[in-house]
């Protein structure tokens, strides 16, 4: 699912038998569904932001809510990568290296928040932290907000992120296999030693990807954050949340502009990963 | 390749945090989820996830995933395959463009894929003259399952179909196979298991898809009603035990089609190591 | 060695990540105001009079903070720990929740402010496209042949509640009326509707931005902002013969105003939107006043119209919410055959 290929080699493609015909009907297929199913999207999203000129654009972004929305963002952001970042390395090294009772099941549990409902993600949290939650009275006691607050949010942008890191790093990890650390380990090297300078480095464009998705990801979050943000303006609302605000009010181009913000994001991210992908190729 | 090595240290340190982080993070505030649903008796319980509605519900979020995920793997694969093997210009922007269904925010997307395929769109104008209704209909529900799940089959597939040497093609060929038995015979088989992890991957991420499919579906009770509305609505008449309930549901779905993935990919792997060659 | 530090820590970086909310007492008052989506423009205007009106008579500063979204699920928010000191929702039972659920306020909340706790009332209208060219004219209309009627969801989006409520009183209260022959024309009604949006405000921008449907059912209010902002001269507003007197209620939150020592000026806030000026700025935000004299002056603005209240027709919010919208009552009801 993860792309856990892209950082690795790719040689060169050559084309098979196949008349140029079957060759060039088959690309045509192939651009003409993305065309319909990507391309045009993302035109008409930057389209609409635009509807009403330049300035329409500039005032929708650089207004103060938009503005502490995406502070608010890449805050949750900020902390939600780092924290699956390193749990994606521990659990890529741990699934790649060792055969244990309970595998499977950790790798499912570990895939299941890609697949649950944001609804879901969302509703689990307030079941939790709520006041009404199994934490809630406790939480009340020490006047803490974990719901409808900062903390909140992040929890439920780290659930959600949390398999990226380590479906991109497991497959490149196993790939890699581990002679090198055997043979860093007998000539007297330290385990962490080991893991630094030899099998980081090895996997690190994977590890890289996985960071780029993670990114993606926790950056577009909606659903899961709609639950948990109490929607209070300028203090609890996403990026995501701050379009659909928008957009509720009727104020289209608006709505569009902010998505086509996290449109950048995500374009950049892509980018980024071009030049993740090209580097490892190149290394 | 990947054979045990209890030489190798880590062992207990990376099971303990792996354990520790998924049990905090996704083992006990799923648990939450199965706990509230204990409130309900047995009937009640089942009368909730067996309603008319419920059902109905159930039926058009896994045939719209199902039928979601089954045009990604015809459209998947001839994207993973025109990428991996022919060069043509504008080649590296449609590789970037893949993953933006998973970059972009659902909210935006749906809003998206409404605005172009509602009676007044871009698609939807000529789409109607055709007699086709797309958005609001369940029609509409599986584009835009479809829109996300497109990034899941290409990016399976594609490593599978990198790794596949052209040489075995060009035998084939050379051996006197027309393409279409090299296709059938010989690659079909050997992309089977990553076409098939696809598939699955990108069916569960497609039922519990929400924010895209609201905005386009219709929501209509009976017709249009996906499952993840149904949640909402469960919510919208403080049915905390009921909501749950469906989600528990839901979540044994997904649970249930991810450790097949996981076994399909461990088999997969098996089947690619004794491979000579590879 | 430094896994084994790090997680202890990681929890440690998590907790203390959660915000306190307790202020200290020279840090200007905040206030919370958990309301849902049309009500944004008229409270950014209430908003700045009051803090300006409270500074005047007391000397302090105080800031107001919004949160809008679906009625049903800010009081929900507020039920699993939102901490709003007032409450503004778009319908009663939504406040009644935040007693039956959680008990943050008494029961008899409703009776603690002038007419039923609801400063500014509206009414159910219908919107039609320019011309009014399927010539719709009253509720009877709606269910006729080859008419397209757009309304939201009523298990989801407490303006649909509204919506359907008022359909429903009209056809009991013709004459020869009875539940049979009401849920008759609600049924008949249901099966013009093409679409049920989530929220009102996307079941009017299905109607308005993506073309579809003859009718719109919607609040006052938000026919006025459609056809006076969003889409002059596209649309027009018929107002039926008789319709629903909808009350948007206000609440101050008893449990969390006491926790943040917040009562005497959520309380202020909340009358406030009795006086002169809050009349004035929710008229001009289209909800219909409740002073007499404000009323007066908007006279032009709201059309004559026979109201009947929720508790005549329906016995009150939460007889209406189990006839009607839990599941498998009336609404569930006329959907489930349709399908077969």
């Amino acid at each position: 699912m993860f792309a856990p290929s892209t950082p690795m080699a790719r040689r060169q493609a050559r084309t098979l038998g196949g008349s140029p015909l079957l060759r060039w009907a088959l690309i045509a297929v192939a651009l003409v569904f993305l065309g319909v199913f990507l391309f045009v999207p993302l035109v008409a999203v930057f389209t609409f932001a635009f509807q009403k000129g330049s300035a329409g654009y500039l005032a929708a972004v650089s207004h103060p809510e938009a503005r502490s929305a995406i502070l608010l963002t890449l805050t949750a952001a900020g902390i939600a990568v780092p924290l699956n970042l390193v749990f994606g390395l521990a659990a890529a090294w741990l699934l790649s290296r060792f055969r244990f009772p309970g595998r499977a099941l950790l790798l499912t549990l570990i895939d299941l928040p890609f697949s649950v409902s944001p609804v879901i993600a969302g509703l689990i949290f307030v079941l939790l932290f709520g006041r009404q939650g199994w934490l809630g009275p406790w939480l009340a006691e020490w006047d803490l907000h974990v719901i409808f607050a900062v903390p909140g949010i992040v929890l439920a942008t780290v659930f959600i992120t949390l398999p990226f890191v380590v479906r991109e790093v497991l497959p490149v990890m196993q790939a890699q296999g581990s002679d090198e650390e055997e043979a860093a380990l007998t000539l007297g090297a330290g385990g962490w030693r080991t893991f630094l300078r030899v099998t980081l480095p090895k996997v690190k464009w994977g590890v890289l990807y996985g960071v780029i998705l993670c990114n993606a990801r926790a950056m577009g979050e909606f659903g899961a954050v709609s639950v948990v943000s109490g929607h209070v303006r300028g203090v609890t609302t996403t990026l995501p949340l701050h379009a659909e605000i928008l957009y509720n009010e009727y104020d289209f181009t608006g709505a569009f502009a902010v998505a086509s913000l996290l449109t950048l994001l995500a374009l950049v991210t892509l980018v980024l990963k071009k030049y993740v992908e090209w580097r490892s190729e190149a290394s | 390749m990947s054979s045990p090595h209890r030489v190798l240290p880590g062992f207990r340190l990376s099971l303990g945090f792996t354990w520790a982080y998924v049990g905090l993070l996704v083992l006990i505030p799923l648990s939450s989820l199965v706990l509230k649903t204990v409130s309900l008796s047995w009937p009640q319980f089942w009368d909730t996830v067996t309603a008319p509605r419920a059902l109905a519900a159930y039926r058009l979020s896994f045939l719209a995933s199902f039928a979601a995920a089954l045009i990604n793997v015809v459209f998947g694969l001839l994207v993973a395959w025109v990428l991996v093997r022919y060069r043509f210009p504008g080649r590296s922007l449609v590789e970037s463009l893949v993953d933006l269904p998973f970059a972009l925010p659902t909210a935006v997307a749906g809003l998206t894929l409404t605005t172009l395929f509602s009676a007044k769109g871009w698609y939807g104008q000529h789409l109607e003259a055709l007699g086709l209704k797309v958005a609001y209909s369940s029609l509409g529900v599986a584009v835009a399952l479809t829109f996300i799940g497109l990034p899941f089959v290409v990016r399976t597939v594609q490593p599978v179909l990198e790794d596949i040497d052209a040489d075995v093609e060009e035998a084939a060929a050379t051996l006197g196979a027309t393409p279409w038995q090299t296709f059938s015979r010989v690659l079909f088989p050997a992309v089977l298991p990553a076409l098939l992890s696809g598939f699955t991957l990108a069916f569960a991420r497609a039922l519990g898809e929400y924010g895209s499919v609201v905005f386009i579906s219709g929501n209509m009770p009976m017709r249009t009603e996906i499952v993840p509305l149904l949640i909402v609505t469960k919510l919208e008449q403080y049915d905390y035990a009921g909501a749950t309930a469906i989600a528990v549901v839901m979540l044994v779905a997904s649970f249930l089609l991810l450790l097949v993935v996981n076994l399909l990919q461990r088999w997969s792997h098996r089947r690619l190591e004794t491979r000579p060659g590879t | 060695m430094s896994f084994r530090v790090s997680f202890p820590l990681l929890v440690v970086l998590v907790l203390s990540g959660c915000s306190k909310s307790s202020g200290d007492a020279s840090a200007p008052v905040t206030l919370l105001n958990v309301s849902y989506d049309p009500t944004r423009e008229l409270y950014e205007d209430f908003n700045t009079a009051f803090a300006k009106h409270w500074e005047a008579t007391t000397g302090k500063k105080v800031s107001i903070r919004q949160s809008h979204g679906g009625s049903g699920k800010q009081a929900r928010a507020v039920i699993d720990g939102l901490e709003a000191d007032v409450v503004t929702l778009a319908l009663a039972y939504d406040v009644d929740m935040l007693h039956d659920k959680a008990k943050l306020i008494p029961e008899d909340w409703q009776k603690r402010l002038e007419q039923n706790s609801a400063p500014y009332t509206s009414t159910i209208v219908f919107v039609v496209r320019k011309g009014n060219p399927k010539g719709i004219r009253d509720w009877d209309d709606l269910v006729r042949e080859g008419i397209s009627v757009i309304t939201p969801n009523p298990k989801t989006s407490g303006g649909a509640r509204w919506n359907y409520l008022a359909a429903w009183g009209h056809a009991l209260r013709k004459p020869g009326g009875t539940e049979a022959t009401a849920q008759a024309y609600v049924e008949k009604l249901f099966r013009n509707v093409p679409v049920l949006d989530s929220g009102a405000r996307g079941a009017t921008t299905t109607f308005a931005e993506r073309g579809l449907g003859d009718v719109l059912i919607a609040w006052e209010n938000e026919a006025f902002l459609l056809t006076d902002e969003v889409g002059r001269e596209r649309f027009e507003i018929v107002v039926p013969s008789e319709s629903i007197l909808a009350e948007p209620p206000v609440a101050v939150v008893d449990h969390n105003v006491d926790k943040r020592g917040t009562r005497a000026v959520a309380e202020a806030y909340l009358r406030y939107l009795y006086s002169e000026e809050g009349q004035e700025l929710a008229a001009r935000h289209h909800y219909r006043p409740r002073s007499a004299a404000v009323a007066q002056r908007h006279a032009a603005r709201f059309a004559d119209v026979k109201l009947f209240t929720i508790d005549e027709a329906f016995g009150g919010w939460r007889k209406a919410q189990a006839a009607h919208f839990d599941d498998g009552a009336v609404f569930d009801r006329i959907y489930v055959p349709q399908a077969r």
